[in-house]
């Protein structure tokens, strides 16, 4: 961490460090909701500045058996986060014998974030998830707890490169001609690989891999894709 | 443990007699959301960092409201930008409070759907209390004593609460520094000085519901038009005494086209005489 020191603090012989609690660690996640799936997805990179710390940090976490959560910003601040809305779930199964809706988890993770509006965490989540009624779902949050249910969500440093291009080929906008037909798993899976493989050539905060989870009905599957390790 | 002091708030809905003293008992049980401030904690040295990160999603909007003849129309657009960024085009800035209530979000969008979701748990509370519906003008007033409770830890927003209640139609604005002003004609945003151009010149009391959503629609298209930070679809609610109404929810590029086409014909014709 930089340290700043002003030039009074010097000259009278204490130092004092500022306070930044914040790191932007880079990374870049993904959702796609579909008919009957949603596909979520984060890369494995973990940066500060131009230095790689790692190349195989999660950035995808499992809150039940239908809903994952996808975190970019800051990495202690996204763990702290993860480790919370599970003691919440887990408490909600014991309480209620059954684990925590999709739709009921959008809007505790608005309220979790919000609890902290005055010392944000520094996580740009989306929530993934099958909602009650069987259909996929993403819901999108900025850092302390707006959230709207999007049709295509990208988060962190690739998303002006991904979200563009994905309102267009999933959300269908921007057309003037071309009528919207519904998206299947296989096509959203591609676009998937399509958009990280490509963000990865141009952000440099982006790479390494990258951990999809595709939610249906049926449960999660997890898959992995090589990007490339530059 | 007992929970008698859930009992007695229990029976209280029951019983009217008792009513008086279990609404005391019982406000001491609905207390506001608790926010962490650390009172000895000095956030000054991270102030700007995390005033930054604070604010990442909504600011610029362009949000209108106004009371005729014939009730409130209430048109926002439905931009929200990052910097430079436009991080969604598609943002609901009006806020669903009850059927009879609504409110626009300008400014912090978390700061807005928070309080104004709270807000709505509160008039629900008020109901069930004294069983009659809240006034626009005290439901406002609930929202501006919070607002002033923070002033000063950074809030942002810009509201207008409008509804239908026993007085008929209310309009009121209500913003993070306490303000909250009573008025037929409201603009709040970035692209407000626009929508106003537009909305004074071709307001009238006695409009018709039609004429009334065209002009709503019309003054924001203008504002998304001429202000590059609002932008997206136009969304159009219109509230009469049975409660809101959404009326339309439309591309501001098709609007463009559209109006485009009029002011075509509107030449051609007067050519022709």
């Amino acid at each position: 961490m930089t340290t700043h020191i002003s030039p009074q603090m010097a000259s009278s012989g204490t130092q004092h460090g500022k306070f930044e609690p914040y790191v932007n660690n880079g990374g870049t996640t993904l959702a796609i909701p579909g008919k009957d799936f949603v596909i979520a997805a984060g890369d494995t990179r973990l940066s500060t500045g131009y230095s790689i710390h790692t190349r195989q940090s999660s950035k995808v976490f499992q809150l039940t058996d239908k809903c994952v959560i996808v975190t970019a910003g800051m990495q202690s601040d996204a763990s702290t986060l993860h480790k919370t809305m599970h003691a919440r779930l887990v408490h909600y199964e014991h309480a209620h014998g059954k684990q925590m809706s999709t739709e009921a988890i959008g809007q505790m993770l608005s309220n979790m974030l919000y609890g902290r509006r005055f010392f944000p965490y520094y996580t740009f989540n989306l929530v993934a998830g099958i909602d009650s009624k069987g259909q996929g779902v993403v819901y999108g949050y900025d850092a302390i707890g707006s959230y709207q249910s999007v049709e295509v969500g990208a988060m962190g440093t690739g998303q002006s490169l991904i979200q563009p291009l994905l309102d267009n080929q999933v959300a269908y906008k921007n057309h003037q001609l071309v009528p919207s037909k519904e998206l299947d798993l296989e096509r959203a899976l591609s676009l998937v690989k399509d958009s990280f493989t490509s963000a990865g050539e141009r952000d440099i905060y982006t790479g390494d891999s990258v951990e999809i989870a595709i939610i249906t009905q049926e449960g999660i599957k997890y898959e992995t894709l090589q990007l490339k390790q530059d | 443990m007992s929970l008698s002091f859930l009992d007695k708030s229990y029976n209280a809905f029951h019983d009217d007699q008792s009513f008086e003293e279990a609404n005391s008992n019982t406000l001491t049980l609905y207390k506001e959301p608790g926010l962490v401030v650390p009172p000895t904690f000095n956030n000054a040295g991270f102030r700007d960092q995390s005033h930054e990160i604070a604010k990442k999603f909504a600011k610029g909007t362009t949000t209108l409201g106004f009371v005729f003849n014939k009730g409130i129309v209430i048109a926002v657009d439905s931009r929200a930008s990052m910097g430079n960024y436009i991080s969604s085009q598609n943002v609901k800035k009006v806020i669903e409070i009850n059927p009879y209530l609504l409110g626009t979000m300008a400014g912090g969008a978390a700061d807005c759907q928070f309080w104004e979701r709270y807000l709505g748990m509160q008039c629900r509370l008020y109901e069930l209390r004294n069983k009659r519906r809240i006034t626009v003008s005290a439901a406002s007033k609930l929202l501006v004593n919070i607002m002033y409770s923070y002033k000063g830890y950074g809030l942002s927003m810009g509201t207008m609460v409008a509804g239908w209640d026993h007085t008929g139609p209310n309009l009121f604005m209500v913003d993070n520094d306490g303000t909250r002003l009573k008025g037929n004609r409201f603009s709040v945003g970035s692209g407000s000085m626009f929508a106003y151009g537009v909305l004074d010149s071709g307001y009238r009391p006695d409009l018709t519901e039609e004429q009334a959503c065209e002009l709503g629609r019309r003054a924001i298209y203008h504002a998304t038009h001429r202000d590059s930070m609002s932008g997206g679809i136009i969304n159009v609610y219109l509230i009469r005494e049975d409660g809101w109404h959404k009326i339309s929810s439309t591309d501001m590029d098709h609007l463009h086209w559209n109006y485009v086409e009029d002011k075509k014909k509107e030449i051609a014709d007067r050519n022709k005489l």
